[in-house]
């Protein structure tokens, strides 16, 4: 059988030591609610379960000239990552409750952690949450422990699916959700000031937002803290090579998706959600963190800390139930950061952004095509305004092999003609131009 | 071993990024850009692989040895699901292309593995419909609980407690409480089963469910499941299944068939999905059929043709928990385990894992206080109150076992233990390595009694001793920064 070592001999050798057969073993469970056995089809060898899954695989269209985004980027992985973090010392270990035999682990989220608040400015970071959609939503619920306020404010430039799983978790916890309507493609200030009061516990605002839209939302955060709350920012790590930092516009809580740092998009999953946050309301933060202290020979060692705040002390009086995190993804974003260094960043950003500018001006010169929120600026992602409905022009290229991008009327009713476009490092200044030159053959 | 940033050398350069082909230089507002770069280590490429090399090394995985840490199901993870879920179909493979219009058709392949997964799990659990967007156990725990509150809510039930017995997963307790929940906690018996007149007098009209794990976290089957699942059915309450011990169940008995109405499944224990040192897992939820309204938005769903699509038309769901379909990658893995497993192959893990478990906890019975005997599942856990009473600890013990090159079983847990040890050894590990661990427990509990000192300065091999928790909650250090940014509490010790 596969991955059983004990041999039928050694089986019954065991069996007979402890004095047992092995239907005695299962003679605890009352004889009604014992399984006939399974009705599925026997195993396959290796060989044939990789053929079928390699078939299943080629099911999937993944050879499409992409400029699909939305918050998951298609961004190059250098070999160097899946190298590091499929070393099985890793990938096969556990959370690190014995410090002494896990030291790499620790290590390496201490420094992931460390590197998550110099991306950020930001003074504290937990070691990662599942995903940015559910970092949002732990931040929103830390806000409400650290103010102590049952509401909270939305602005609907965030993204529109973390905001539906948003609605979910916080569907029965007697918690206030209020979403403000943006106007031209960022938070109106206006309607935030109307809506913010000393009942907040929270603004939470996206940069770049779902539009792609850059802002600088100083004001937003002085805006908060003037009526007691805080400011929640959602962001981008490899757009932070270029864009200035939500800590020093004054967030208070800095969360995001990670998964553009070393992580394959694998649809959906497993991505990596990070947290950073300021010192001071470092015991209201969900998840797992891990300390640098030293030994009893003051060898300087990690460990997990602050576990007062965790489910497996508190229980029910927890700050989450947040048991895991996305350690394997944690590392490979902290590998990748490690590689690309400080001056490498920046210049990823840089490509990212000019490939996407070329690919803005180019775009607009097709016939009746125009930017949705021309005055604006944006990072690596922008709205078109079409002359005609998105998913009419996306179903035509998809035809000529090319993602156009995403219809935004998915979650924006009123956008029927807009189409939100991507452009990361990997694609090419060609690819641009084909894109450009198909739209407009499409049109 | 020196943190990374103290390896940087000003101006030294790893990967370099894409070109930028000429185009020109983007137009962005200054007010918008950071002023500095951020302040990232400047390493080689082979400086960043020898750090990580060297923190691989300081690091104890499944490959490096036996692992028994109790209620983690620490199983080998077979290299083969590692290949598959790097295949480019998959790892390529967009999250909103299905979003598209006829976007389904983009992604066929993904949508038949979460189809038939999804069949899969109903078989082996006994339920009649999945999802498999929980992210990890505990998220799918807080599923199950959101599930619980919109049935209660959909028949006009005012129900306001969830039970909870005391030997439970800490997560229990959290994700009901999370999900606006008051907890009640019920005790034991005697035998270490659920105390069923304690369970009694507990219901009530404001009971909304009851989360078990079965076999329990002392490794424990409790034989009153039935009773207790009619006791908890009278006052319309439902039962959560806590998947976390599954792993002895395969093809012997199903969670549906003792009543429970929600089952959670740790893929990342019983379909040996890597733990990834904490994460990611994946956490699928199967309910029974009256409860499949509320599964989470959205289903896949198989058209007549054969072909497979996204139902988001979902009127009675709990709305949206991931941002998409779960963790595919995790699922993917599971479901060529159980491929390559089979209905044979998954019969055989659950009893060669009860067979481990019971073979160490006869062997270890006459050096170590075992409060609950009689036979065992995945798992079993013994005190070292006798062991302790000579001022050798469960900690100790741990200590002592990383010496010896084992990773400790998992200690202090369940509450209801003192100086718990609880082992689950798994089927994957042979006899030999069962013995050997033995014989190193046996060896550890003669020392207590003759040289205690031997075994409360372990770890004496590893690369750092016993560390200060203390100092390390008390003066939190919990980030690396630049000398500008660092206030009093992130200096360096």
């Amino acid at each position: 059988m596969p991955y059983i070592a004990n041999t039928p001999e050694q089986q019954e050798a065991m069996l007979r030591q402890i004095g047992r057969s092995l239907e005695d073993l299962f003679g605890d469970i009352p004889e009604d609610l014992r399984s006939p056995g399974l009705a599925m089809p026997p195993g396959l060898t290796e060989q044939e379960v990789r053929n079928r899954l390699a078939g299943m695989a080629a099911k999937n269209k993944v050879d499409l000239l992409s400029f699909l985004g939305g918050g998951f980027y298609d961004h190059f992985v250098p070999a160097a990552v899946p190298a590091i973090v499929s070393r099985s010392e890793f990938y096969t270990a556990y959370t690190p409750y014995q410090p002494e035999v896990s030291q790499g682990v620790l290590q390496a989220i201490y420094e992931y952690q460390s590197v998550i608040c110099r991306l950020t400015d930001m003074e504290v970071a937990n070691a990662s949450l599942y995903d940015g959609g559910t970092a949002l939503y732990e931040a929103i619920m830390m806000a409400l422990r650290v103010t102590d306020r049952t509401r909270v404010v939305v602005d609907d430039s965030v993204s529109p699916i973390y905001r539906t799983m948003i609605r979910t978790y916080t569907g029965n916890l007697g918690i206030e959700l209020v979403e403000t309507r943006s106007r031209g493609g960022l938070p109106d200030r206006e309607e935030l000031r109307e809506h913010l009061d000393d009942r907040t516990a929270a603004l939470a605002v996206q940069n770049p937002n779902f539009f792609g839209c850059l802002d600088e939302f100083s004001d937003l955060a002085d805006l908060a803290h003037r009526h007691g709350a805080l400011l929640i920012a959602s962001c981008y790590p490899v757009s932070l090579g270029l864009v200035k930092t939500p800590g020093s516009m004054g967030a208070d809580i800095v969360v995001g998706e990670g998964q553009s740092l070393g992580t394959p998009l694998c649809f959906g999953g497993p991505y990596l959600g990070f947290m950073a946050a300021r010192r001071e309301h470092v015991r209201k933060m969900p998840g797992r963190v891990v300390g640098r202290t030293v030994d009893g020979q003051g060898r300087q060692g990690f460990v997990l800390t602050l576990q007062a705040r965790e489910q497996h002390i508190r229980r029910e009086k927890a700050t989450s139930n947040i048991c895991t995190n996305e350690g394997l993804c944690a590392l490979a974003a902290l590998v990748h950061l490690s590689l690309l260094g400080k001056q490498g960043l920046v210049e990823l950003a840089q490509t990212c952004a000019e490939k996407a500018s070329y690919a803005g001006r180019r775009l607009v010169e097709v016939r009746d095509v125009r930017m949705r929120f021309p005055k604006r600026y944006y990072f690596n992602e922008f709205v078109l305004e079409l002359p005609v409905a998105a998913d009419r022009v996306i179903r035509r290229l998809l035809e000529k092999g090319i993602a156009a991008g995403f219809p935004l009327v998915r979650y924006y009713p009123n956008m029927e003609k807009g189409l939100l476009v991507a452009v990361t490092e990997k694609r090419t200044k060609e690819e641009i131009d084909l894109f450009a030159h198909t739209l407009e053959v499409s049109l | 071993m020196k943190v990374i940033f103290e390896k940087s050398v000003p101006g030294r350069r790893g990967v370099r990024p894409a070109r930028q082909e000429g185009c020109p230089p983007p137009n962005i507002d200054p007010r918008l850009l950071r002023g500095r770069p951020a302040e990232l280590p400047e390493l080689s490429e082979l400086d960043v692989v020898r750090h990580f090399t060297e923190l691989s090394r300081r690091n104890f995985g499944v490959d490096n040895g036996f692992y028994p840490l109790g209620s983690c199901t620490m199983k080998y993870n077979p290299k083969m699901t590692e290949q598959v879920a790097a295949y480019a179909g998959f790892a390529d493979l967009h999250p909103l292309l299905p979003q598209l219009p006829r976007g389904e058709m983009l992604v066929q392949g993904a949508l038949a593995v979460l189809y038939r997964i999804d069949l899969a799990l109903r078989e082996i659990c006994g339920m009649a419909a999945f999802t498999l967007q929980p992210l990890a156990g505990a998220h799918g725990e807080l599923t199950g609980a959101m599930i619980i509150a919109a049935y209660h809510k959909d028949r006009g039930n005012r129900k306001t407690t969830i039970l909870i017995p005391d030997s439970a997963h800490g997560t229990n307790p959290a994700s009901a409480a999370i999900a606006g929940y008051q907890v009640q906690v019920i005790p034991s018996d005697s035998h270490g089963y659920m105390d069923v007149e304690a369970l009694r007098a507990a219901l009530n009209d404001r009971v909304a469910g009851l989360m078990l794990t079965n076999p329990n976290t002392l490794g424990l089957f409790d034989p009153n499941i039935h009773e207790i699942s009619d006791l908890v059915h009278e006052v319309d309450g439902l039962m959560y299944y806590d998947g976390a011990n599954l792993n002895p169940l395969l093809g012997r008995c199903r969670p549906g068939d003792m009543g429970f109405d929600i089952v959670h499944v740790n893929l990342h224990k019983t379909f040996a999905t890597p733990h990834g040192g904490g994460g990611p897992g994946a956490g699928p939820v199967g309910v029974c059929e009256r409860l499949a309204q509320y599964l989470p938005i959205s289903l896949v769903r198989e058209r007549p043709d054969g072909s497979y699509f996204l139902d988001y038309d979902r009127p009675k769901s709990i709305g949206y928990i991931a941002p998409f379909y779960g963790n595919f990658g995790v699922i993917l893995r599971a479901y060529a385990y159980i491929l390559m497993l089979g209905r044979e192959g998954l019969l055989r893990v659950a009893e060669n894992a009860t067979l481990n478990a019971n073979y160490v906890m006869e062997r270890l019975r006459p050096y170590f206080d075992l409060p609950y005997g009689g036979i065992c599942k995945h798992e079993c856990v013994f005190s070292a109150r006798r062991q302790a009473a000579r001022g050798v600890r469960a900690l100790d013990i741990a200590k002592a076992l990383i010496d010896r090159g084992f990773h400790p079983p998992t200690i202090y847990f369940p509450l209801t233990v003192p100086e718990a040890m609880m082992i689950e050894p798994t089927e994957t590990e042979s006899k030999e390595t069962l013995d050997a661990f033995v014989e190193a427990m046996i060896e550890i509990a003669h020392l207590a009694e003759t040289r205690p000192d031997q075994i409360t300065r372990c770890p004496t091999t590893t690369v750092v001793g016993r560390l200060d928790e203390t100092r390390a909650a008390r003066h939190p250090d919990l980030a690396y920064l630049p000398q500008a940014a660092q206030g009093p509490a992130g200096t360096p010790p």
